[in-house]
């Protein structure tokens, strides 16, 4: 019999049992909870008079739609000028009262995004099934956790069952073999994949990232590259665990202590798929191949290394691809074969729970320090993906090379990745963003977005449109 | 929760692939905590040709002429034809509590993303999978023939045409069970309070640290 892959071992471990229907309970450990998706699954138990299963396996925070300015947040909830964006924040507060939740309150030090404070806390352990009302949840998988999104009908059900009716998904492996070349990044490496196997490519499965070139990365590249499997279609992402996991987790606050941090560890050892294990699908790409990406339509999957051109839809084959080609290219408002780095913009985006950890700041802060922002750029923020990230580029000195150079330095929260707050777009403005979604109107009504990761962002800052950021000498 | 059972109506068409739950219901109007009243801003970008806000009257807002969901010949649409990869994007339960509250009662396309295919069943809502050349036609007869509707009949897995050929359709059982019955799935996984309750005690004493 062939050996278990990661996937199986997570799935087997926590099979409460299989129902006759070929679905299977499975249980949750741990739910993150915030304000957007929650306010109905809250109301849902209310109505049926349910409590919470285990209220001590659930960790809340505002971040969808919390103002990022210091004007508004030193006041907090209070100072949200917005008055829905208040209620739902306000509702989120009154409801983890009553449910017995703790919450991480928008004026609380450890607040950020959910998954960024997350695996920060060390609330995000290997061998979890965890959850949260937001397709982003994957990114804890980086830490060898089973991670997903989930709807609010389903947020609701774990909050009253611990548990969630599930079909077990297929397996995939993805390798990345060899190394990435000097200025590459995990961004790179995930923007590279979900371009090779389509923004659909993983839905079914299960994604294990695998392969040298993810095992160099740090566990905030991993995250990054987790982060982004849903736009690859999977719900989940996974890395095996090793040493370099249980060195980031290691005396963080929420992770096990003494006897039982032995006990754990010697657990998490095993969080690896078997060398005999069989994948339904294997996916590999050379590490050395992957040049710096910028996406160019609507798509996370129509990306083009730097160096490239705007595809021309008139060379694509297929007639549904080349549709959604035209599509796209008609709402960004690009020429076929246009190089990517005559793309003038408008905006620069460095967060979300893509990339706004300590180390894509400091990616983005070694491309800018000592350069100006370019004129034509209207804005550029930075917003740090928690109060603890923020606390810790304050202490580096970040904050002032990003304010020197022209560059907005926020409070933490998910900001224009999804603009549900005041940062957004204008129509027809083109913005540099290290998020993870590039939809038409995501980032606002006409916004036009182009992913990249936070060098690459911070490059095209400072030059006004997209340059490879291997050609700019770094202080 | 809602049944599903049997249901007869005009087919909307919105011929476009990988249509994104951002399009379904962009973001501004998720700041409800409410399930319902998301219809009028269903594809909110596509089908007015201003901004959107949360709470706003749509009835003066200026309409897309050429959106789907304006032409007269679809009002009052209850099946939607769509095409491959509908849904990707975010977990947003508020897409299929948009494409509930408008009216819409199935979607038929070649594939859907995991997370909105699993919210649809949460909300009485069916989506159904065909194969894409067999939507294929469906988009070309909707075309064709004005007032086109197609009869779906959950029970029997089957879809009836116009021109009285029937399509056969999958369905996992239980999906197929909670929708005809309208079952609440939390009810349904209470039934098993015992095997979860001895799993968790299980689980415990082998990852205490897991329950601190």
């Amino acid at each position: 019999m062939a050996g278990k892959t990661l996937y199986d071992k997570l799935w087997d471990s926590h099979l409460v049992k299989d129902l006759d229907d070929g679905t299977s309970l499975l249980y949750i450990d741990l739910q993150y909870i915030h304000e957007v998706t929650s306010p109905q699954a809250f109301e849902g138990l209310r109505l049926a008079k349910r409590k919470a299963w285990r209220s001590g396996a659930n960790l809340a925070t505002p971040d969808h739609n919390v103002p990022t300015t210091l004007s508004e947040r030193s006041r907090g909830v209070e100072g949200i000028i917005d008055p829905v964006s208040k209620i739902q924040v306000k509702s989120l507060d009154a409801n983890c009262l009553e449910f017995e939740i703790s919450e991480f309150t928008i004026d609380d030090p450890r607040h950020g995004i959910v998954h960024i404070i997350g695996p920060e806390q060390g609330r995000t352990l290997p061998g979890m099934t965890i959850v949260c009302g937001d397709s982003h949840t994957s990114t804890h998988g980086a830490l060898g956790a089973l991670a997903h999104g989930i709807g609010t009908s389903e947020v609701e059900h774990v909050l009253a069952t611990q548990t969630l009716q599930q079909r077990k998904a297929k397996n995939m492996l993805v390798k990345v073999n060899g190394r990435l070349g000097t200025g590459i990044t995990a961004k790179d490496m995930v923007l590279a994949i979900i371009g090779k196997i389509g923004t659909a490519g993983g839905t079914g499965y299960t994604i294990e990232f695998a392969g040298d070139a993810v095992q160099a990365l740090s566990i905030e590249g991993r995250m990054t590259v987790c982060n982004m499997a849903i736009e690859a279609g999977a719900r989940a992402g996974i890395v095996a665990v090793d040493d370099l996991t249980i060195e980031y987790l290691e005396g963080r606050p929420f992770a096990p202590k003494g006897e039982q941090w032995k006990q754990a560890v010697s657990a998490w050892r095993d969080l690896h798929s078997d060398a005999d294990a069989e994948f339904d699908k294997v996916v590999e790409l050379e590490g050395s191949e992957i040049e710096p990406q910028v996406s160019w339509g609507t798509s996370p999957e129509m990306v083009a290394p730097v160096n490239a051109r705007v595809p021309d839809p008139q060379e694509v084959e297929n007639a549904s691809r080349r549709g959604n080609y035209q599509q796209a290219l008609k709402y960004m408002g690009l020429e076929p074969n246009t190089p990517i780095q005559d793309i003038q913009l408008d905006r620069i985006f460095i967060g979300s729970c893509t990339n706004s950890r300590i180390e894509d700041l400091r990616a983005a802060a070694a491309v800018v320090k000592g350069r100006k922002v370019a004129k034509n750029i209207k804005q550029a923020l930075v917003v740090p993906g928690s109060g603890l990230v923020k606390a810790q580029a304050e202490h580096e000195g970040l904050d002032k090379i990003f304010i020197e150079a022209g560059l907005e330095w926020r409070e933490p929260g998910c900001s224009m990745c999804l603009a549900m707050n005041a940062d957004q777009l204008g129509e027809g403005e083109h913005c540099a963003s290290t998020s993870n979604r590039n939809f038409e109107g995501r980032q606002g009504f006409g916004g036009r977005t182009h992913l990249v990761s936070p060098a690459m962002a911070a490059a095209a800052a400072v030059s006004g449109h997209f340059v490879d950021v291997r050609t700019l000498d770094l202080n | 929760m809602k049944k599903f059972t049997q249901e007869k109506g005009i087919v909307i068409p919105l011929d476009r692939a990988n249509v994104d739950t951002d399009y379904i219901i962009p973001k501004q109007f998720l700041k409800s905590i409410k399930r319902t009243g998301f219809g009028k801003n269903l594809f909110d970008e596509a089908r007015y040709l201003d901004k959107g806000l949360p709470d706003e009257d749509c009835s003066d807002r200026p309409l897309n002429p050429d959106f789907v969901l304006n032409q007269a010949r679809y009002q009052g649409g209850r099946i939607l034809l769509a095409r491959e990869n509908f849904g990707c994007g975010s977990s947003r339960e508020h897409a299929p509590w948009a494409l509930d509250d408008y009216g819409i009662r199935c979607i038929i396309a070649p594939s859907f993303a995991d997370i909105f295919f699993n919210n649809c069943f949460k909300n009485g809502i069916l989506p159904i999978v065909l194969e894409e050349d067999i939507v294929d036609i469906l988009f070309e007869e909707t075309a064709a023939n004005e007032g086109y509707e197609l009869e779906i009949d959950l029970a029997n897995q089957q879809i009836l045409k116009p021109d009285g050929e029937v399509l056969a359709f999958d369905i996992e059982p239980s999906r197929k069970k909670v929708l005809l019955n309208g079952l609440d799935d939390i009810s349904l996984t209470l039934q098993h309070a015992d095997d979860i309750k001895a799993f968790e005690s299980r689980w415990q004493q082998q990852s205490p640290w897991l329950f601190n």
